[in-house]
Parts: structure tokens; sequence; C-alpha cells
């Protein structure tokens, strides 16, 4: 794996982003190729995402939008390519990143609590063998109060609704104290409410200077959500800020039919 | 033999006494790694490792000529971690599913094994008779050097378990997540999938290829319904299967020729049957109860409701109505009326029915009231 010197970052198009964007490059993907059965899923995937940037991954169903988050963060092995973290390969940069699964992808009868799921954010940097302790507790325990869970610490997972659940894996998420968060749909099926507190959340973290990439579907929010978005169907078709690149063209480009969107200005 | 002359016997006879504890024993260890099979929905792994055991057991005989349980074990250790890798490398390199996988090593294996059992008691050789008591276990020949080995790979798993408690739990409930913290899951995959195969081909003996994987699942499925918190269920399942072993061998050995593994696998099977009945949060029973008495406070509520209603129109809201107003009414019986008389909601007086104020407060309250405990 080649590992990049990131110093001549600063000269692309990036410069008249928004004011929380430094110019640093956080995640840079080259050419990533990614296929099941000779199925190319990802093809010839090159993607720069700027450090400080609220980004959303848009596309139609099977569009590769959750392979590429698993592919970044090593979950599935790419055909070719590389994945780069502020420079360095992923797995020296493992502490830098968390992540967000779909909620689908668990068993939520699972015999564990809410806090209890949400320490397993911390068992990365406790590393093997050592158990969590007072700190570690503490820590979660502010993670739960951040997405307003406080009450449900004790409540055993399959007794939590959707938006509930979602919000303890954001939880799980925050406890990890990452630069790079990546989160697969987490406005998947939950209410209102819960999405407004969601992406609060994620506009906190976005102030704080961290990255933000979320898988997203709803492309009425995108203008309101977020200030970045990549536009992928097996390849990408655009990358950049929200303002410039969200438009009627590209979104025809990338779901193949006339789309027409009324973006608020 | 009676209870108390059994009870005598156990701490008496040398037999019976090593083959009580080597399935108590056997249970603890099958119900403790259980619990993991069954948390990843590999339930059915246990039954085909224990099948895929069968052919490594005939083999071992064909090349050593001898019976001796350490070096058959060994044999069926071997052929039975070769089918866990197999199973685990199907569904990793192709499109099966891994209920396919698992079905197809379990058939191979099992076939192939029973080919071998076949040639080996046709041969004149007479050591090879009693081979086929691998199929269905028999206790009784259990002596204090297998119990001995019972009990070092118990604590071995134990050591092993406690020290990876947190990896096996993370593990268990996101494996992708585990991945992106940096944890090393085929480790830890293959440490529990490795113990699974030591406990089950340790049980061959005593419970058989064919019935093993009960030993695995009743504990774990009995244990899961009266708890939420893993190390408890993990805990109550060894207990259970400890248990499943000490009656299963005191019911076989009170009653004459009763198989001994068959046994212990119907005892799991009870405790299974009762947990599900009557575990207070998800048994069958205490859900049909809280399901009866749900319907019967919303039956009240709905009558409590159209009384408010019907009282609200009224400056006094203790004015009287006829009781035959709620004829008409779909909720109403003789019986919620009582109750509600006995609440102090309403008041009767002779045909006719009153709110009390108490009565008027909650039945404007019940909606708002329900909706803010929803959340």
């Amino acid at each position: 794996m080649k590992i990049e010197s990131k110093e001549n970052i600063k000269n692309n198009d990036t410069t008249d982003m928004t004011p929380a964007s430094s110019g640093v490059i956080a995640v840079k993907v080259d050419d990533l190729t990614v296929a099941y059965n000779y199925k190319p899923v990802l093809w010839d995937i090159d993607l720069e995402i700027p450090e400080g940037v609220l980004m959303a991954i848009v596309g139609p169903n099977g569009a590769g939008k959750s392979t590429l988050i698993k592919s970044i963060l090593g979950i599935l092995k790419p055909i070719a390519g590389s994945v780069t973290i502020y420079g360095k390969p992923y797995k020296k940069q493992r502490q830098l990143v968390a992540y967000v699964p779909q909620k689908g992808s668990v068993d939520w009868d699972f015999p564990t609590t809410a806090l209890d799921v949400v320490m397993m954010g911390t068992y990365g940097s406790l590393g093997w063998i050592k158990r969590p302790g007072q700190k570690e507790k503490k820590a979660s325990l502010e993670a739960l109060e951040k997405v307003g869970m406080l009450a449900f610490k004790s409540r055993q997972i399959s007794q939590l609704s959707g938006g509930q659940q979602q919000r303890i894996f954001l939880a799980r998420a925050l406890v990890q104290n990452a630069s790079i968060y990546f989160m697969d749909e987490p406005f998947q099926g939950v209410d209102a409410t819960t999405e407004i507190a969601i992406i609060n959340i994620l506009k906190e973290l976005r102030k704080a200077g961290k990255t933000v990439i979320v898988v997203h579907h709803d492309l009425q929010t995108v203008p309101e959500y977020f200030d970045w978005v990549t536009f992928l169907n097996v390849k990408k078709i655009a990358t950049g800020p929200v303002k410039d690149i969200f438009n009627d063209d590209n979104l025809t480009k990338t779901y193949g039919i006339n789309y027409k969107v009324s973006i608020q200005e | 033999m009676d209870i108390t002359e059994y009870i005598k016997l156990v701490f008496t006879d040398y037999t019976l006494r090593t083959i009580t504890l080597g399935t108590a024993i056997l249970g603890a260890v099958t119900g403790m790694l259980g619990s993991f099979a069954v948390l990843r929905k590999q339930s059915l792994l246990g039954d085909a490792i224990s099948h895929a055991a069968l052919p490594g057991i005939a083999i071992a005989f064909l090349i050593t000529g001898a019976k001796d349980s350490n070096t058959l074990l060994i044999g069926a250790l071997i052929s039975g971690l070769i089918g866990t890798f197999w199973i685990r490398g199907i569904v990793t390199k192709t499109h099966l599913k891994s209920d396919t996988a698992l079905g197809l090593i379990l058939s191979l294996f099992f076939g192939f094994g029973m080919l071998l059992l076949t040639f080996i008691q046709k041969q004149p050789n007479a050591n090879q008779a009693g081979l086929d008591k691998y199929l269905f276990g028999q206790a009784a020949t259990l002596v204090e050097s297998d119990v001995w080995l019972m009990a070092i790979v118990t604590g071995l798993c134990l050591i092993v378990m406690l020290t990876f408690w947190k990896e096996f739990k993370i593990l268990l409930f996101d494996a992708d997540y585990t991945q992106t913290l940096g944890f090393n899951t085929k480790f830890i995959d293959i440490l529990i999938t490795t113990f699974i195969v030591l406990a089950i081909v340790l049980g061959l003996q005593t419970v058989g290829v064919v019935l093993m994987s009960a030993m695995l699942l009743a504990p774990a499925a009995a244990a899961r319904q009266w708890t939420n918190s893993l190390s408890v269920m993990v805990f109550l399942a060894a207990l259970f299967g400890a248990f499943s072993g000490v009656f299963g061998t005191a019911i076989s050995a009170s009653q004459n020729n009763l198989s001994t593994g068959p046994v212990i696998v119907l005892v799991a099977g009870v405790f299974v049957m009762f947990s599900f009945i009557f575990s207070p949060s998800r048994g069958l029973l205490f859900k049909q109860i809280r399901f009866i008495k749900n319907r019967r406070d919303l039956e009240l509520h709905k009558t409590l409701a159209f009384m408010h209603h019907i009282a609200e129109t009224h400056e006094d809201i203790s004015h009287p109505h006829a009781i035959k107003l709620l004829n008409n009414f779909q909720g109403y019986t003789r019986s919620t009326l009582q109750k509600l008389v006995d609440k102090d909601y309403v008041q009767l007086n002779g045909n006719m029915w009153s709110l009390t104020k108490t009565g008027f407060e909650t039945a404007a309250n019940l909606y708002t009231k329900q909706s803010t405990e929803d959340e």
C-alpha cells in the first residue's frame, strides 16, 4: 500500500468550502474496485473527502454506497485500490475512525443493555483482554446523555424502538471519540423527532471539526442537512459542495431518470 | 431403586459417581459454549460437527486397531475440525448459505462415517464390537481418566472465556463493528469454534453423534428465557446442562435398560419446555396472562371513557344516568361496571350510575397519560 504525502492538497478545488473545513484531506480513496462474483459493485472509485465536511453519499439501491463505506473500513476486501486516512493506511489510523452500521445488521434480541452496547465503543481503545472500567462507563453515560437516551441505559435493547436503537448505535460511535464518522443510513426507519435529534448531533460533530460521511436516501433533505455530497452509482458520478453540484444534471446521471428537485436557496 | 438409595450410591459407588460427574461436567461445558452457538445463530453447527466426527473415530480405529477412547477422540477431533473449517470455507468462498453448507457437510461426513463403520464391522477382528456406541453414546463406559479430560477442557474453556469475555461478547453482537475496532475477528471466531468442537467431541462417548447437538442447544435455549444478560445466560446454561447430566444419569441408573444419553437430552428438553412456558418475561404463560390483563384494562378504559363522554354534557359531573344507556356500548358488561365501582370511579344507585370525581379525572386524563407513558 502506498503512503502519500498530503502536503500538496491545498491547491485543488476545495478552497472555497464551508468555514468548518480546513482544506486537509481526511479520507482519500484511490482506484477502488470491489466485485462480488465478477460483477463489479464499485468501479475505479477515486474520492477525496476534505476534513470537516458533513457529506452525504447518495445513489440508487445497489449503487454500492454501503459497500464503499465497508471497503474503506476494511470490512470488505477490494480487488484493487487503496484507502488512506490522513495520508496513512487505514489499519494504522483505526482510532481516528468510528462506524455506525445499518441498524438491521445486528440481532437486537441479543441479551444486553443499552449502556453495554454503548460501552462497546470503548473496546477499541482498550485493546485486547482489558475490561472497561469507571472511566469507560462515565464516557458511555455521557454519550447516552448526548443522544437523549440516558433514561434508557439499563433497558434490554430489544425493548427499544427503532429510533432509540439508532440513537444507541450513534452513542456507541460517539464514545469512540473519533475524527471521522462513517454512518450507514442512520435515518432509516426513524421518526421525525429522532431524525432531527440525529442531524443536530451530526451538525455538532462537524462544528467540532469532525468529518462525517453518511449514506443517505432522502434526496429532499440533502441541501438542508449536508454541505458536501457524493453521487455514486457503481462509478463515482460527482463529488463536491452541495451548493455547486447538487443539481438535476448529476441526479439524472446517477439515477438514470430525469430527476427534478427543487432546491431551496 | 428409590431416590435415597440412589443418592447414597452416587457417593459410594465408584462407577455411578464417575458417570454422574462426567455427565455433569459435560452438560456444563456444552451449555456454556452452546450459548455462544445459539446467539451466533449457529445452532446447527453442533449437529454438523458431531456428525462430522464419526469418520474420524472410524479411521482412528482402522489405523491403531485399538478401542482406547482417547485415541478415538483425537480422530473425532481432527475430522470434526476439518468438517467445521470446510463449512466456513464453503460459506466464505462460495455463495451458498450456511444452512446449506452445514447440511452438506453433516450428511457427507456422516455417510462416510457409516460406510467405514459397516466396513469395520465386517472385519473378523473381535475388537471392533461396540464401536457403534458412538452413534448414541454409552455413559456407562466413562472411566475416571475420561472425566479428568473433560474437567481439564472445561477449566481451560472457562479461563479462555473469562480472559476474552469482552471480545467474545462484541463479536457475538456485531462482528463487522468489532473488526473496525481493530480486533482480529477471525482469531476470536476460531477460538470459539475450536472450543465448541472440543466440547462436542468430548461428549460423543456419553451422548453420541446423533443427539450431541441437543446438549449444545437445549440448555442455552432454556437459559435465554430467564435473563437479558449474557453472563447470566452463560451461567444458567451451564447450570441447566449440569443438572440435565445429573438428573439424566439418575433416571437412567434407577430404571434398568434406559440409555443415558437420550435420557439426558430429554431432561434438557424438559428444562426447555418449562422455560418456554414459565419464564416471567418471555414465557408463553405470562405473556398470555399479560395479554388478557391488558385487554381487560382496555375494556375498562373504554367504558370509563364512554361514561366520561356522557357525563361531560352535564354541569354536575356526578349527575346520575341510567345503566341502560351503557347497554349499547361494546366494552360494557356487568363485571366491568363492578370493577369501576371497586376502583371508586363510579357510584351505583339502583338503576342509575354516576361518575365520582376521581373517576371523572381519571377518564379525562386517560389518553393524554397513555401517550406520555409511551415515550
